[in-house]
């Protein structure tokens, strides 16, 4: 028999590819209409933090150092009004096997796929949870192909996701690179169908588990260090995963207080699937693109029931742009001898601006940094940026960055800031989209029940914001 | 360039073209296909760059294209200096040294 591989079949066929692929039957989560039981679906299918914590061990995963940014600190003192400026801790995750916090979800994902008899593993990812995968296969034993989204249609690649993928050969993984476009996901489902492979998906639960181990160490290693938990994480923001598991672990180990902070770098304007603005970014993932998308509809994923849930856990949502991160990746390497970045530093960034205006003696903990190099350093990007006909220039980034036409570099660090995005105007986005995709603003019991968990909000702050979507 | 047989090459392939590809697209991508480029060892005794190939993927895949390369090299790299750069890092040392703004 011939199978149909068009678009709409394959697409037709995915809960049936899926389910074989990922070895969750989603279905017994569901309890009504869109309504599932998100706990039982992390209790059941996830891990427990200490089998993460032993499983992460086998690979060398986790367990990475907490430092206090001194001399960026000294920096902040130096800015701050009287009374001002946190002090800054990083959680130094580019000390992971392949460099990234990412290890933490491959880690479990790759685990669970060899304790099920899965040859091989696939992931469709342009960043570094393609060589996260990668590294992790090869420890076990499995074959691994990662699918990038890399190209535009004149075959010009994005120096990040050209790293990406040379790291993902490096450990010995197939990458298979496609030009600009959603159907990445379709070509990973015919992959998928083809070698029977597991899909180790970012968004699976056993993804999300491997991630409280970050939030866990860093409220023990905060108390540690200065005897209490944090006041704040900042958590660059993307699919979900990272704030989603952060949040989950600081939880488990009894850091309720700790405020969630979400950061992204603006990329507001620029369209996502479109071959034009594909190389007009200079950030392939911590960016608005992402971030906002998969708070207002988190399913979007490539698994039925996402359990990466940002609306959730996080407190505040805040955007930098392109240059202040620049600016603040040459401060990481210059100030305090560490060259990282760059989506851990969207965090950064953010960080120090948030720094100015809390107390003293409150902390703020940057929850990762990768591994940089050739394609991924600033002076990849922005030589790539200025080819690709942007406005390189130092100013005020506030001011004058235009996501697609001007990066502008802060000339002084006071000028590091961000721009706040409501995370209510996100909530009201997830059930516009909702009522839209549903075809109803009528909800089950149930439902509502659902939803005042997804978005942690009240009934009444709900129907409010279904009344207002309305009139508008 | 000519490959032989067991050569380390990269092919092309067509996966969507242009009016089989997503609804959800935006227009500018509607009017391009949807491309794929792999990487494997070359199954033919010969060819030339242009010519359909199969190759043996590293998961050992077999996948038919037109061959773009022999030997891939990767192309990325570290960037030319940045002027707008090069300077941050004394500018902070010295505002954190300094007693002034």
């Amino acid at each position: 028999m011939i199978r149909d591989n068009s678009y709409t079949a394959v697409m037709a066929r995915r809960a049936e590819i899926m389910k074989k692929a990922v070895g969750i039957d989603y279905e017994k989560f569901i309890i009504k209409g869109f309504a599932f039981d998100y706990e039982k679906m992390m209790k059941e299918v996830g891990y427990s933090i200490e089998e993460v914590r032993s499983i992460q061990a086998e690979t060398c995963v986790g367990n990475t150092p907490l430092v206090e940014l001194k001399n960026i600190n000294k920096l902040i003192k130096k800015l701050a009004p009287k009374g001002k400026g946190a002090r800054i801790f990083l959680k130094d995750e580019a000390t992971n096997p392949s460099g990234s916090f990412k290890d933490r979800r491959a880690a479990v994902s790759v685990y669970h796929a060899q304790k099920l008899g899965y040859r091989g593993v696939i992931a469709a990812t342009s960043g570094n949870y393609g060589a996260a995968v990668a590294s992790q296969a090869s420890k076990r034993g499995l074959k691994c192909i990662i699918v990038q989204e890399c190209y535009d249609s004149a075959w010009r690649g994005q120096p990040e996701i050209l790293e990406k993928g040379r790291a993902c050969e490096a450990y010995g993984a197939e990458v298979v690179q496609l030009t600009v476009g959603p159907e990445l996901f379709y070509y990973t489902l015919l992959l998928l169908e083809e070698t029977g492979y597991f899909n180790a998906s970012l968004y699976s639960p056993y993804a999300i588990a491997g991630i409280e181990t970050l939030g866990y160490e860093i409220a023990e290693q905060m108390k540690e260090l200065t005897g209490k938990f944090p006041d704040a994480v900042v958590v660059t923001h993307a699919g979900g995963g990272l704030i989603t598991g952060t949040a989950r672990g600081l939880k488990k180990a009894g850091a309720h207080e700790t405020k969630i902070i979400g950061a992204s770098v603006d990329l507001r304007g620029l369209h996502m699937a479109s071959d034009n603005d594909f190389n007009k970014k200079y950030f392939t993932t911590g960016h608005t693109g992402f971030g906002i998308p998969f708070a207002v509809f988190p399913d979007r994923s490539d698994v039925p029931k996402n359990a990466a849930r940002p609306l959730r856990y996080m407190d505040r949502y805040v955007l930098v742009t392109q240059g202040e991160v620049f600016y603040v990746t040459e401060m990481l390497a210059h100030l305090e001898g560490l060259q990282r970045g760059p989506a851990g530093n969207t965090s950064l960034t953010a960080a120090i601006a948030l720094a100015l205006e809390m107390d003293e003696d409150q902390t703020i903990v940057v929850n990762e940094t990768e591994y940089t190099g050739a394609g991924k350093l600033p002076s990849a990007q922005l030589t790539f940026a200025k080819k690709t006909g942007m406005i390189v220039k130092r100013g005020d980034p506030i001011k004058e960055d235009k996501p697609g036409k001007v990066i502008a570099i802060p000339e002084h660090p006071s000028q590091i800031g961000y721009i706040e995005y409501p995370v209510e105007d996100m909530k009201k986005s997830y059930l516009k989209e909702l009522i839209k995709r549903e075809g109803r603003s009528e909800f089950t019991k149930e439902e509502m029940e659902f939803l005042k968990e997804d978005l942690r909000a009240t009934e009444d702050q709900i129907n409010n914001w279904i009344k207002e979507i309305q009139n508008y | 360039m000519n490959a032989k047989k067991g050569d380390w090459v990269q092919i092309e392939v067509t996966i969507l073209n242009p009016q089989e590809r997503a609804p959800q697209v935006p227009e500018d991508t509607k009017k391009v296909p949807l491309q794929m480029r792999v990487k494997g060892f070359l199954l033919k005794e010969n060819a030339s760059i242009g010519e359909n190939v199969d190759i043996q993927t590293m998961t050992g895949r077999i996948v038919t294209g037109k061959l773009v390369a022999v030997n891939p090299k990767y192309e990325h790299d570290f960037g030319e200096p940045v002027a707008e750069l090069i300077t941050i890092g004394k500018e902070l040392r010295e505002f954190l040294e300094g007693d002034g703004q």
